[in-house]
């Protein structure tokens, strides 16, 4: 017979805090997990102050510098119509970080909930869930986000509500897989033979213990988000012009590769670096809360 | 073998109908009435009423719903607004363009990511496995549409090597349809090395702890003779799971490199109908991908059951 504990004393996991502990003793010695850490604080940083640093607007137009190669006025040069790439990469930042952020965000606000009741319901709710995600899940990301974009029209947030749809899936079905090898738990028995509520076992008992998985797949979701924003920009669907984004950059830039080839460079390493970033905190994250490895 | 795929196809039929209803509510998305731009700038009552009439829009979404997927059964996908061509049509005409792309892509991504894969997993903790590892993660982390940019750069505009665009049909002139898809497919290739070889590490990492491996090695069998025919044929086994996500790859990877190497295929085609507005061909585009990706997925598992004889049971 299962030995029947204080859920409400022993909190969600007794062993959390501990485990938690460990786990960021574990992310502190993965130097590849530092350098991700490193890289995204930076390009959040580099979002946050975009308005405070001295550096020309990202609209600004100056005809006498049409297509100037890097120099010390332009550290990575001007473009088409004399616009500083630095500073429009600097704002483009902003862009790629929110489209990715968000979109992971609106992918997790709907597709744990989904996955959790899909994980904790069973029965008809799980099968109608599971065949909702499949269905979703059967048209690729960025077929699907280009689909969505184009018939809600182009623009950053809807590129932001494309990618989140194409995005909320995989959150269900993780949510859903979580949640049901929790729901075998010592603890989670306990808990319902005492009669906590079912409101009251998902969000004492459930969530926490679900989170980091979904804290690594979220950020490992951020890095494909970015580079579907990118992509989705890139084609013209995403951020509209002359806001800047690294995507958008990129599109003028390929009509321009012979004469002002640093257009295409700098925004195409940004974009690598961020997602670079969010991949190895990512996997470095994976690696610190993978309880099979301590 | 054939209870599990009449199994597998009896539950697919569920989820290719809520395709169908995604794709069909994804016109509801649109943001005005469609007829209001048919019509033209007159907006002449009786041209909306006609085009109401003739596109049913006048019945109630369900039965719009129902006589779409009808038709949608027999093939008819509706037509081409810019091409007047039926949508099917004008899918299996840009096809075999980005097959073409896809076979040489994952030709490319094999010959690369495999070995990658298993020297990396033998070579566990060295420098070599380091290195390799961080190769595969750029790769995944690159945007393939700017590494696309820069080839065409540096080999097309710098070095004259390889056309930067353009297309020859292979049953035409083989070589030179090769030579001009051959920088596209490196760049399609390059994101599906990246994870074939993270997937074949993981596999050969587990495989060679096993006891059938250990057992090759005591008999005293060569090396490279354990690694190749022992190891690597059973590490590929869960390889073949990753299928359906290489062909998601291979298809969202396509949309781009086809655009920047102005290939004129399934990527492109999808493409210019977004900004085109042609939706029919959108939504067929759409509900082909899906329909394919759902067959895929079934094969896949077929496959890895008759490698995996221990799942035949199951």
């Amino acid at each position: 017979m299962t030995a029947v504990v204080d859920p409400h004393a022993a909190g969600a996991d007794p062993a959390l805090p501990k485990k938690r502990s460990r786990a960021w003793a574990k992310f502190r010695k993965n130097p590849a997990a530092i350098l991700g850490g490193v890289l995204v604080v930076f390009f959040v940083l580099v979002a946050l102050l975009a308005p405070i640093l001295p550096i020309p607007g990202p609209t600004e137009t100056d005809w006498a510098a049409v297509r100037k190669a890097p120099s010390a006025a332009h550290p990575f040069g001007t473009d088409e119509i004399g616009r500083d790439v630095l500073s429009r990469m600097i704002w483009g930042a902003q862009a790629s970080l929110l489209a990715g952020v968000v979109s992971v965000l609106f992918a997790v606000a709907l597709g744990v909930p989904l996955g959790v009741l899909a994980g904790y319901r069973r029965g008809w709710t799980d099968a109608i869930i599971s065949r909702f995600t499949e269905a979703l899940l059967a048209a690729p990301f960025l077929i699907l986000a280009i689909a969505l974009a184009a018939f809600l029209g182009p623009s950053l947030t809807n590129a932001m509500i494309a990618i989140g749809l194409s995005a909320m899936p995989i959150f269900i079905r993780l949510a859903r897989g979580q949640t049901m090898s929790v729901m075998t738990e010592d603890y989670v028995e306990s808990a319902r033979a005492i009669g906590v509520g079912h409101l009251a076992l998902v969000r004492r008992y459930i969530l926490p213990n679900i989170f980091p998985p979904i804290l690594v797949q979220a950020t490992l979701t951020i890095a494909t988000a970015i580079i579907a924003e990118a992509s989705l920009s890139f084609l013209g669907l995403g951020q509209q012009p002359p806001a800047p984004s690294w995507g958008s950059m990129l599109n003028i830039a390929k009509n321009f590769l012979e004469q002002a080839p640093w257009m295409a460079l700098y925004p195409g390493i940004a974009i690598f670096l961020v997602v670079l970033g969010f991949n190895l905190l990512g996997d470095g994250l994976r690696d610190a809360l993978d309880p099979r490895d301590t | 073998m054939l209870a599990f795929l009449a199994r597998r196809l009896l539950i697919a039929i569920p989820t290719i109908i809520l395709i169908s209803i995604f794709v069909f509510g994804m016109q509801k998305l649109l943001p005005g009435d469609p007829v209001l731009v048919m019509a033209g700038e007159e907006r002449d009552p009786e041209v909306i009423e006609f085009l109401r009439e003739k596109y049913r829009l006048n019945d109630p979404i369900p039965v719009q719903y129902m006589t779409w997927a009808g038709n949608a059964l027999q093939g008819d996908l509706g037509t081409s607004l810019r091409t007047q061509q039926p949508v099917l049509e004008l899918i299996g005409e840009k096809l075999p363009v980005t097959l073409q792309l896809a076979l040489m892509a994952l030709v490319i991504a094999m010959a690369i990511g495999i070995p990658a894969g298993v020297i990396s997993a033998y070579k566990k903790g060295t420098w070599i496995d380091w290195v390799a590892n961080v190769v595969a993660l750029s790769g995944l982390s690159v945007p393939n549409f700017w590494l696309g940019i820069m080839l065409i750069l540096l080999v097309s505009v710098k070095l004259g090597w390889l056309p930067a665009s353009g297309y020859q049909p292979f049953s035409e002139d083989p070589l030179q349809s090769i030579r001009v898809m051959i920088m596209p497919a490196f760049v399609l290739g390059t994101a599906i090395a990246a994870t074939l070889m993270r997937h074949t590490r993981s596999a050969m990492l587990s495989v060679l702890k096993s006891d059938y491996v250990r057992t090759a090695r005591a008999k005293g069998l060569r090396e490279h003779t354990v690694l190749i025919k022992h190891a690597l044929r059973n590490a590929l086994v869960p390889v073949v799971t990753v299928t359906t996500l290489i062909f998601g790859e291979l298809l969202a990877g396509a949309v781009l490199t086809e655009q920047i190497f102005t290939i004129p295929g399934f990527g492109k085609l999808v493409v210019d109908a977004v900004f085109n507005r042609d939706y029919a061909v959108v939504q067929g585009i759409v509900l082909c991908t899906g329909i394919a990706f759902i067959f895929m997925n079934i094969l896949a598992d077929a496959a890895y059951r008759v490698l995996n004889p221990r799942m035949r049971d199951t």
